[in-house]
């Protein structure tokens, strides 16, 4: 059981990293999206640095949203969906063990550039610690979120949009929390609750996400 | 092999979307037996596959194996049935060794991987990417995926597509020797698979499609 599951996720680590666009475009988007603000804004640095972590968190959704038709499409247009339907892994963990995948190919990388975009927005030097910190444990609810959207999506011609409507909303928890357990952090004050809640929702979405998406998936495969 | 002595459906009705695809559909093959499925195009040999395969649920009636009712038994399905569909389930990145190697290692059963590879004649292309093979190799890489399977309950939607004549023959090849050892194959072809008239059962889909959907196809 254990071995199938790593297998499915290896597998999708390699298609991820293979084709060589999936990774490096969302971090090039990623890039782009953060060095736009200064652009837009002007470098007037207090600015900067007073909006750099709320940002950086909604270019990471963005970017994060941008690779999320991808989790099942493939996978449903070469059937290889089917032949997961009847495997004898259970089609919940298959969507986590696809979930994890695409955290380990988009958030990460994700995680590991955000120093370099916080220079760039003249972030305090506090900040990047917390903020990095939070990232870890918010975006895995990005990817686990994802999936309900990229399975309801997966039968559609163009998902595309409709996936960014579906699931925007539902990442707006991660947002507010997410700044707001760094602001907590850096001040030292008002305890670590946004930190907590964080954790919470992505433990939140880690039990609900695989029941919902295996539910999508198999009306998609019907 | 895990043994599955038979399988039957017993008054089985389909219904897609609102076209009833079939009604009140029964059918019966035994261990080393072949199920021809024909049918003119829509008739629901597709539709009737996957739903054995438990892809789509039935409106009504069920599917049985021996004793054990199979509609909805994820885990008898998983272990008995090997699908082989329209779609190849092949990733295109991957060489063909590497594709057939997931599946069977998912299905646990490495030993099976160099014999099904042998047994279906693509040897030579083991190290290829499956982007570079043609429509027909990538057939064949699909039933040798499909040959690693545990399952005794075959069920085979159009697996002659694309194969010349040396496929078809190595093909034909493995579903016999699969019936020869026990094995239940439920096949969707209109293609003569040269195997003998007396372990085949035929089974016209045209006989079964529901008085209302013709007249809505006259509508």
């Amino acid at each position: 059981m254990k071995n199938i599951f790593f297998a499915i996720f290896k597998r999708d680590v390699h298609i991820g990293w293979s084709q060589g666009s999936t990774s490096s475009m969302v971090v090039a988007f990623f890039i782009i999206v953060v060095t736009l603000f200064p652009l837009g804004i002007g470098p007037e640095q207090n600015m900067l640095a007073r909006i750099a972590v709320g940002v950086i968190w909604v270019a990471a959704l963005l970017a994060c949203l941008l690779s999320l038709d991808r989790i099942f499409q493939a996978d449903f247009e070469d059937g290889s969906l089917d032949q997961y339907a009847l495997s004898p892994l259970p089609l919940e963990l298959i969507v986590l063990a696809k979930a994890l995948a695409h955290w380990v190919t988009t958030s990460v990388p994700l995680i590991i550039i955000t120093p370099l975009l916080g220079i760039l927005m003249n972030m305090d030097d506090d900040a990047f610690m917390p903020l990095i910190y939070t990232m870890l444990i918010g975006t895995p609810a990005l990817s686990l979120i994802g999936t309900i959207g990229s399975s309801l999506t997966v039968s559609l011609r163009r998902g595309g949009v409709l996936l960014s409507l579906l699931i925007l909303p539902l990442y707006v928890p991660v947002l507010i929390f997410g700044v707001m357990s760094v602001d907590t952090l850096i001040l030292d004050m008002g305890g670590n609750a946004p930190f907590l809640f964080l954790g919470a929702f992505t433990l939140f979405s880690l039990a609900i996400t695989p029941w919902a998406s295996a539910a999508a998936i198999r009306l998609a495969l019907d | 092999m895990s043994e599955a002595q038979n399988i039957s459906s017993n008054n089985l009705s389909v219904i897609r979307g609102d076209r009833p695809v079939f009604e009140d559909l029964n059918f019966y093959v035994r261990r080393g037996q072949l199920l021809k499925l024909i049918g003119p195009n829509g008739s629901g040999k597709s539709t009737l596959l996957k739903t054995i395969a438990g892809l789509i649920d039935p409106e009504k009636g069920e599917i049985n194996s021996g004793e054990n009712l199979i509609t909805g038994d994820h885990d008898w399905i998983a272990r008995n049935i090997c699908y082989l569909g329209h779609k190849n389930a092949l990733k295109k990145e991957f060489t063909v060794l590497e594709n057939i190697e997931f599946w069977a290692n998912l299905w646990g059963m490495p030993d099976k991987i160099k014999p099904s590879i042998i047994q279906m004649g693509i040897e030579f292309l083991m190290d290829t990417p499956v982007r570079y093979l043609s429509s027909g190799q990538t057939r064949r890489t699909a039933v040798a995926r499909s040959l690693c399977h545990p399952g005794s309950i075959w069920l085979l939607d159009e697996p002659t597509v694309g194969l010349d004549d040396q496929g078809l023959s190595y093909l034909s090849g493995s579903m016999k020797n699969h019936l020869d050892i026990g094995g239940i194959i439920i096949c969707a072809t209109h293609v003569d698979l040269g195997i003998d008239e007396s372990m085949i059962k035929i089974l016209d889909l045209a006989d079964f499609t529901s008085t209302s959907s013709l007249h809505m196809e006259g509508w």
